[in-house]
């Protein structure tokens, strides 16, 4: 007889997993605690990528929502080292620019404070600014009125005022109404609007804002705009804001200052990025712990599995199918790991978006990578316990006791 | 069936466990094997078994040679062909009679529901039918000893050799499972049976006597017809 009828039988796969879970049903325990050591790691890295997804959507909505074609001029300083002004045609210079929609204006009423009422001591500011605002402000920098209305061109030349957001908390304000008054540089101004938070103006958060007029007229304002807000066509925001610095000011194109508040927004973000590099850089540590404690288990398993291992060589298992069985148990060993942990970051990511109010997003390829990467781990992990058993003489494997 | 020609097995330690051992075992014997402890009686059962190789000599099993084969060719030559038996049973704790014989025949590429099918029957001629569901924890020792002799010839394998199968047990649960392999016997099978008893090693139609790493009385070959 030749060779020919003594090929093995490959084993169904269904069967090679039946053996591998065999130590899973056996030592369920310790199965569960190896396993959690791998789910730490991937729920670790899944949600801080989760995490740090869904603050971005945040951000991306939050950007949508506002815009990015916002850009604002302020004056910067001389070439002295003096603080600089913006020269008075300068709204309407900037408006002439082609692809610019819309231009307003806010210009800083100086020395000027704002008070609840008329019993609190002068010395006490209370980080208060007044601002002369053009009615076309709240339109062009997108914020909303929380209670009341904005300024229109009537209530510009009365003394009338809308607060910004965190100025109606400072001054203990709720609603707008035609008794609420405060008094601004000694002149009883009524609050006829509060706004919502304006992201990308967050200077009109502690802001009260009055019209153009009137503040000329009772708080002596000198008419000059201090920052101009502009409006562009999307796809031309970078031309723009290329010369927009020397049309506000021709003659010294050099003493004012042109920003894009989206892009702060944006960089406030980018500065997150390096402590998510971090946790991410944690989650791979508490991963490759893992990976060790399933080695760990299936080493343990091996040795404590001899008699069964020179049972199975008895019984026909080859090398290979021996070696098959323990990769499979480490294998699913830290694939059950990966994919509880997947579970369990994305759950955390859930968890933690909600409560700020954030879309969830979990990334396809952070869970897809990280069960990749259990996979990865489990083979790295069981080969040398897998080859270990496969190599067991089957003689001395059976004589253990 | 088995044939042995000069076999030697040293092991590493220098201890010749066999020392030049020539055996021959034709289709459809019975056969005991007995000798003081130490004689080799297990390691020329493993070589027989293919779960060792010798370090020297020729092994011939069921028409195979065995030195031509490999580790691959051997295994597929247990699941097929031999069943082995062991005093200490080697049953998986937790996992029921009927699948423990199930699983006797994972390497034999027959499919979840042949193999449970096979196991069924085999645990019913081993008269285990009404205990099928239990786990070993549940039997006694003489039933965990034919559920270890089901899983064995579950597969029909032509050879089935036994390491003191009856070592563990007592005299009558010993005797059914002598009963049981008589009548694997007597339905074909070669049977090779180690055991120390010496009632049971007379009561089988031939005895091979080792000691010292060598058969000195074949009850096949007697020393009377030996030449002087
Ligand atoms: N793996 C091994 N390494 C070294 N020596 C071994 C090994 N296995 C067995 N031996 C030695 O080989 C000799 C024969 O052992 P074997 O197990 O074949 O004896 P036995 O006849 O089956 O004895 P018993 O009746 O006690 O089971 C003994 O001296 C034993 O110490
Ligand atoms: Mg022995």
């Amino acid at each position: 007889m030749t060779t020919t009828g003594l090929t093995p039988a490959r084993m169904w796969p269904r069967d090679v997993l039946k053996v591998g879970a065999v130590g899973l049903r056996t030592r369920p325990l310790r199965a569960f605690l190896s396993s959690l050591g791998i789910a730490i790691g991937i729920a670790a890295m899944v949600s801080v990528v989760g995490i740090s997804s869904s603050s971005q959507a945040e951000l991306d909505r939050k950007l949508d929502a506002l815009g990015t074609n916002l850009l604002t001029v302020t004056p910067g300083q001389t070439f002295g080292g003096d603080d600089a002004t913006l020269p008075d045609e300068s709204e309407s210079m900037v408006a002439r620019i082609g692809p610019i929609e819309s231009v307003s204006a806010v210009g800083e009423v100086s020395d000027t404070n704002v008070y609840r009422n008329n019993k609190i001591p002068e010395a006490e500011t209370s980080g208060i600014s007044v601002l002369a605002a053009r009615t076309t402000l709240r339109s062009a920098i997108g914020v909303d009125v929380r209670s009341g209305t904005w300024l229109n061109a009537a209530t510009s030349r009365y003394p009338a005022t809308v607060l910004g957001a965190k100025t109606a908390d400072r001054l203990g304000i709720g609603h707008a109404g035609p008794d609420t008054k405060v008094l601004i540089g000694g002149e009883w101004f009524t609050v006829v609007g509060i706004l919502e938070p304006a992201p990308l103006a967050p200077e009109l958060d502690t802001a009260a804002l009055v019209g153009w007029p009137v503040a000329e007229s009772l708080l002596d304002f000198d008419g000059q705009a201090t920052t101009v807000y502009t409006r562009s066509d999307p796809d031309q925001v970078d031309q723009v804001q290329a010369v927009l610095g020397a049309t506000a000011n021709p003659e010294q194109p050099n003493e004012v200052e042109v920003s894009r508040p989206s892009d702060a927004l944006a960089a406030q973000k980018a500065a997150g990025e390096a402590f998510t590099g971090l946790l991410l850089g944690l989650g791979a540590v508490a991963l490759l712990v893992g990976g060790v404690g399933v080695a760990n288990t299936m080493v343990i398993s091996v040795l404590e599995r001899r008699a069964e291992i020179g049972l199975r060589r008895s019984l026909g298992a080859t090398r290979g199918q021996v070696r098959a069985q323990f990769l499979a148990e480490s294998l699913l060993l830290s694939t059950l790991g990966g994919l509880g942990g997947a579970v369990l970051g994305s759950g955390v990511t859930a968890g933690y978006a909600a409560y700020q109010d954030w879309p969830v997003v979990v990334p396809a390829w952070a869970v897809a990578g990280g069960i990749l990467a259990t996979v990865g781990i489990g083979s790295l992990a069981g080969l040398y316990p897998a080859v270990r058993a496969s190599r067991l003489s089957p003689t001395e494997a059976l004589a253990t006791p | 069936m088995i044939a042995l020609e000069g076999v030697t097995k040293i092991y590493s330690g220098g201890v010749a466990a066999l020392a030049g051992v020539s055996l021959t075992i034709r289709r459809g014997e019975l056969a005991a094997i007995v000798g003081p402890s130490g004689s080799g009686k297990s390691t020329m059962l493993h070589v027989v078994g293919t779960l060792d190789r010798p370090t020297a000599g020729r092994v011939r099993i069921d028409g195979h040679d065995v030195a031509e084969l490999s580790d691959a060719n051997l295994s597929a030559l247990r699941a097929r062909r031999i069943g082995f038996v062991f005093q200490q049973f080697h049953l998986a704790g937790g996992t029921s009679a009927l699948d423990n014989v199930a699983d006797g025949l994972l390497y034999t590429g027959l499919r979840q529901s042949q193999r449970r099918k096979r196991a069924a029957e085999a645990l019913e001629r081993v008269g285990l039918g009404p205990r099928m569901h239990h786990e070993p924890h549940e039997l006694s020792g003489g039933e965990k000893q034919r559920v270890a002799i089901a899983r064995a010839v579950a597969g029909e394998p032509a050879l089935v050799l036994a390491d003191e199968p009856t070592g563990a047990l007592d005299s009558v649960s010993g005797a059914g499972v002598m009963d049981l392999l008589r009548q694997l016997n007597a339905e074909g099978t070669t049977v090779v049976i180690i055991t120390h008893d010496h009632a049971i090693a007379d009561s089988l139609p031939r005895q091979v006597r080792m000691l010292d790493g060598r058969i000195v009385e074949d009850s096949a070959r007697p020393r009377t017809e030996v030449p002087a």
